[in-house]
């Protein structure tokens, strides 16, 4: 019996394992998925939002707010890319100066400090690759940047690094409360908890109306992307908005804490929040709005496109902390669409801390901190690269030619505390395959490594674990069954 | 400078068949201190996962394949002493000719060089630059990443497979996988003809009875963990899909073979100026960029269709850098060659013409932009022709070449030089 179970490895269930790392007690993160940061939390824009936009007086404003706050700070142990970017709103015409001059206040009802209304000719020498025909703008100054699957993979390590269990490639079918104690069903066998926190994001209602009187309604809201490669120096240094107008929301152009470029995302409601497609009308959509902020926008930079699932709530606020309508024991984090990543340290921290309260349990005393992620040899300086190679020859090997990443940082991914199992897992921890090429150079020589490190053959090798085979079989070998 | 740089006259980035040549070439002529770098573990580049036949068939009238054809060169660069280092990747070069490199054996190696010979070859466009729509499951390969798979690692990507792309390598590994036992469903390409060369059209499509749908492309990827298949649809003259025209194909594997994209990063930050017609260095007759002492050769300047080529310019390039180096370097008049009607990336686009000595013959080369039966290649000054050849046929899939002998180089000296494909022969 655990004495609490997450379910949900994104990152809000991740920052809740992350503060329950601090405390004793038997702690399991149970996921679906292969490996942690598979749904949302994979798929975003990446934005440290300010706080100006979520509506004063909502869940999704305060935690949006106190998080933003502390994101940087949060970050810092777990050497998790962050940069203070700043972001603007672009306003095109005179109706748009009405809806910015709102979002200011908003944003001062908050608490966010040091926006402003600024007009063209600062607009564009702020950012000069803008459509000049910008009106004028809200410039945030306090949005930021953070890398949204390195801070979920970073909480994971240090919760796993504490004590925690991650239970993946598990799907928990049915919630029930009996005997005392939460069932949670999985393919694998029951699992029991004195408390759960129901962290499921797309799934997290469904599990919900399992469990309480009272009734909530998850609705799938698909954002598709353009990546584009990374340019130096970079086209833009921040975030760019469109202020939302009678026809929409618009699209966001924002650089990556590794200096790509993102356009998108839609907003399209969908049936099945387990389909992350991209399409073609969505992905013109999101290149015609994109047009707009940037017309120099060239399609031979992209890089890949995508897209994530946002859990709307039909409420359209966070609900968070202990379930209503359901027994004790039972805790949730529900409709956590953005600025969830954004208020993941406000999040986590809140639920964590109510979860162990309710059950007593004490702090550790022989708490494991953060060991920061290792500087990337793409970033290091010749000093660095020398010094790392000195320590550990496997650096002198380019494994990933795109993105520079080295033998020695493929193997540490793997080696993790949650470490990488599949092509994609070294992907998001390392960068590999990430680049301009998209791993048709690196997936071969990143295969042999993995095998090499699980202890399997190459034919073993998914791309995202589960049936996501890479190869069908030898030559002259017997064939897999696939 | 820091007193652990490594000085050198010649460095050659990349050891495939245009930095092999280029070195060999570069030793001939009197280059001592040389030194070649390669990211692989062998020598050969490209060449090595080509196991099929075709090569060398001007260089050496004999029809080898890719492992063989690269082990002349191979051998050749043994006999001269040749001090080429694998397992070392170029991570930068500066404007100023300094190239950093990093290997298991040495660690961090700076080079200060007096000439760097730019050989890196080319990579194959993904998936992602073409936006496919569609889900991202695993079976979606780079046609080259698949040859990689079943020649050098022994295992088959997949069963039923799909092709986009009538690229060279895309034919080839529709016979690979069929003689593998793949059943190969149709090779997709998008525009009304092939980019491939004739002959593998011939021998790896319809010698396999695999169908080639021209003006069709995939419209959708489906399946969520394994490719479970692909929706194809035929294309109007706007390469538009036509709504109405879709057809799902079951298949496990999708192979892309839809272009080769000249490997120049390192030439970026080395400042070297790019071509957006061949998305290779800008050069000039000498194959020098516009940093002076950096050179290009190879798929790395302009993808090659046959590697004979790559090795004829790439022996040039190095020749030009030893004559760089050994001083000996006439004064010249620069001549700009521009791409004119239905051409497109004529390399070199320079041309510096010595103005005391006879000039030696230049080869121009490029690619038509269509498919053209019956017309004539035209290079003109802005005030005469100086030729008009006509061609039985001119495709994109073959590379097309035009020499300028001395006579009518000493004609447009200093002049604008215009090819171009036209229907009648200009006089
Ligand atoms: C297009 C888009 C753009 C966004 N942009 C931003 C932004 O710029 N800034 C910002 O702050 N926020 C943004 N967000 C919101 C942010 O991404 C999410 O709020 C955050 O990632 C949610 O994290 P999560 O852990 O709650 O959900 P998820 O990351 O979706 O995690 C839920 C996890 O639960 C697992 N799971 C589900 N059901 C089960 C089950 N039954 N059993 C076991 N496991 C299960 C899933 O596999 C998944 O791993 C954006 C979201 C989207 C979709
Ligand atoms: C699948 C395929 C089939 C082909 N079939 C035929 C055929 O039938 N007949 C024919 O004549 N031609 C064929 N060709 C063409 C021929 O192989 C190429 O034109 C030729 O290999 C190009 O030579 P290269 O040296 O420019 O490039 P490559 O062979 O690609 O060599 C470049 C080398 O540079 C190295 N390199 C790159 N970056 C770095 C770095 N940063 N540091 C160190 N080293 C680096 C690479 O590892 C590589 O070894 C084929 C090509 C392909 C891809």
């Amino acid at each position: 019996m655990y004495d609490i179970v997450i379910i949900g490895a994104g990152v809000t269930g991740c920052a809740v394992a992350y503060r329950l790392g601090q405390y004793a007690g038997r702690v399991a993160v149970v996921d679906q998925a292969h490996d942690v940061s598979a749904g949302a939390s994979k798929a975003n824009s990446g934005i440290v939002h300010a706080g100006y936009d979520a509506k004063a007086g909502t869940q999704k404003a305060r935690l949006n707010v106190k998080g933003a706050l502390i994101m940087e700070e949060y970050c810092r142990p777990l050497g998790v890319p962050y940069v203070r970017s700043g972001a603007m709103v672009l306003g095109f015409h005179e109706e748009d100066r009405a809806t910015l001059e709102a979002l200011y206040h908003n944003g001062l009802a908050n608490g966010v400090k040091g926006c402003r209304l600024i007009g063209r000719e600062e607009v564009l020498s702020m950012e000069p690759r803008l459509n000049p025909q910008v009106l004028l703008a809200l410039d945030v100054p306090a949005s930021a940047l953070v890398s949204p699957y390195e801070l979920t993979l970073a909480l994971a390590d240090s919760a796993a690094e504490n004590g925690v269990q991650f239970l993946l490639g598990s799907r928990v079918t049915q919630l029930a409360y009996q005997q005392g104690a939460w069932q949670l069903t999985t393919p694998g066998g029951v699992l029991t908890a004195r408390a759960v926190i129901n962290c499921a994001g797309g799934d997290a209602g469904r599990l919900h109306n399992q469990i309480s009187t009272r009734q909530v309604h998850i609705i799938a809201r698909r954002g598709q992307y353009y990546l584009l490669d990374h340019n130096r120096p970079a086209l833009f240094t921040r975030t760019i908005f469109q202020a939302p107008t009678k026809m929409g929301k618009g699209v966001l152009v924002t650089p990556t804490t590794h200096g790509n470029l993102l356009l998108g995302p839609t907003a399209e409601d969908i049936d099945d929040g387990a389909d992350t497609i991209t399409t073609r009308d969505g992905l013109k959509n999101v290149l015609e709005k994109a047009r707009l902020t940037f017309p120099g926008v060239s399609l031979r930079q992209v890089i890949t496109t995508f897209s994530g699932n946002r859990a709307h709530e039909a409420g359209g606020d966070f609900i968070i902390g202990a379930v209503e309508g359901a027994p004790e024991g039972a805790f949730e984090a529900i409709g956590i669409e953005s600025p969830g990543l954004s208020a993941a340290p406000a999040i986590g921290d809140e639920l964590g801390d109510l979860a162990a309260l309710s059950l007593n349990l004490p702090k550790k005393t022989d708490y494991i901190a953060p060991t920061p992620l290792p500087k990337a040899f793409s970033a290091m300086d010749e000093d660095e690269r020398r010094a790392a190679y000195q320590k550990d020859p496997d650096y002198g090997r380019i494994v990933c030619r795109c993105e520079q990443v080295t033998e020695a940082e493929v193997r540490r991914a793997i080696r993790r505390p949650v470490g990488a199992t599949s092509l994609d897992g070294v992907k998001f921890r390392t960068r590999a395959g990430m680049g301009r090429c998209q791993s048709g150079f690196c997936s071969t020589r990143v295969m042999e490594i993995l095998a090499e490190e699980l202890g399997c053959g190459l034919p073993g090798i998914t791309k995202s674990g589960g049936k996501s085979w890479v190869l069908s079989g030898g030559i002259g070998k017997a064939d897999q069954d696939a | 400078m820091r007193d652990d740089r490594i000085p050198v006259d010649l460095l050659v980035v990349g050891a495939g068949p245009a930095g092999l040549a280029a070195a060999i070439a570069a030793r001939k002529a009197g280059v001592t201190s040389l030194v070649v770098l390669e990211r692989e573990d062998e020598q050969g580049g490209i060449l090595n996962q080509c196991i099929h036949n075709g090569f060398g068939l001007h260089r050496f009238r004999e029809e080898l394949t890719g492992p063989e054809y690269a082990q002349r060169d191979i051998d050749e660069a043994q006999a001269l002493e040749l001090d080429i280092r694998t397992g070392t990747t170029v991570l930068d070069i500066t404007p100023d000719k300094l190239v950093t490199a990093v290997s298991r054996e040495r660690g961090i190696q700076v080079f200060a060089a007096k000439a760097v010979i730019l050989a890196m070859g080319c990579r194959e466009r993904p998936r992602g630059a073409l936006a496919i729509p569609g889900s991202r499951p695993a079976g979606v390969f780079s046609a080259g990443t698949a040859q990689k798979l079943v020649n050098m690692a022994g295992y088959m990507p997949g069963k039923r497979v799909v092709i986009l792309g009538s690229g060279d390598i895309g034919l080839i590994m529709a016979r690979r996988m069929a003689l593998q036992g793949a059943q190969v469903l149709a090779c997709v390409e998008l525009m009304p003809y092939s980019s491939g060369l004739n002959r593998n059209i011939v021998q790896c499509l319809q010698d396999y009875d695999i169908p080639l749908l021209l003006s069709h492309t995939v419209v959708d990827i489906h399946g969520r963990e394994r490719l479970s298949g692909v929706t194809v649809a035929a294309v109007g003259e706007d390469r538009q899909p036509l709504p109405g025209t879709e057809k799902y194909l079951a298949c496990d594997t999708l192979l892309l073979s839809v272009g080769l994209i000249p490997e120049n990063e390192l030439s970026l930050s080395a400042g070297v100026q790019l071509s957006p017609a061949t998305q290779g260095p800008v050069v000039n007759n000498l194959f020098e960029t516009n940093i002076k002492g950096v050179f290009a050769c190879g798929n790395v300047l302009h993808v090659h269709d046959l590697v004979d080529y790559v090795s004829r310019e790439s022996a040039q390039a190095g020749q030009a850098a030893a004559d760089y180096l050994l001083g000996a370097r006439p004064c010249f008049l620069r001549s700009r060659v521009c791409d004119g009607q239905g051409v497109r990336g004529t390399v070199p686009q320079l041309l510096d013409i010595p103005c005391e000595q006879t000039p030696e013959t230049v080869e121009l080369m490029f690619r038509p932009d269509r498919v053209y039966q019956n017309h004539h290649v035209t290079v003109r000054t802005p005030d005469e022709v100086l030729l008009s050849q006509r061609r039985m046929i001119f495709t994109p899939g073959e590379m097309a070449e035009v020499k300028l002998g001395p006579a009518m180089l000493e004609q447009a000296r200093g002049k604008t030089i215009t090819v171009e494909i036209t229907k009648e022969k200009q006089a």
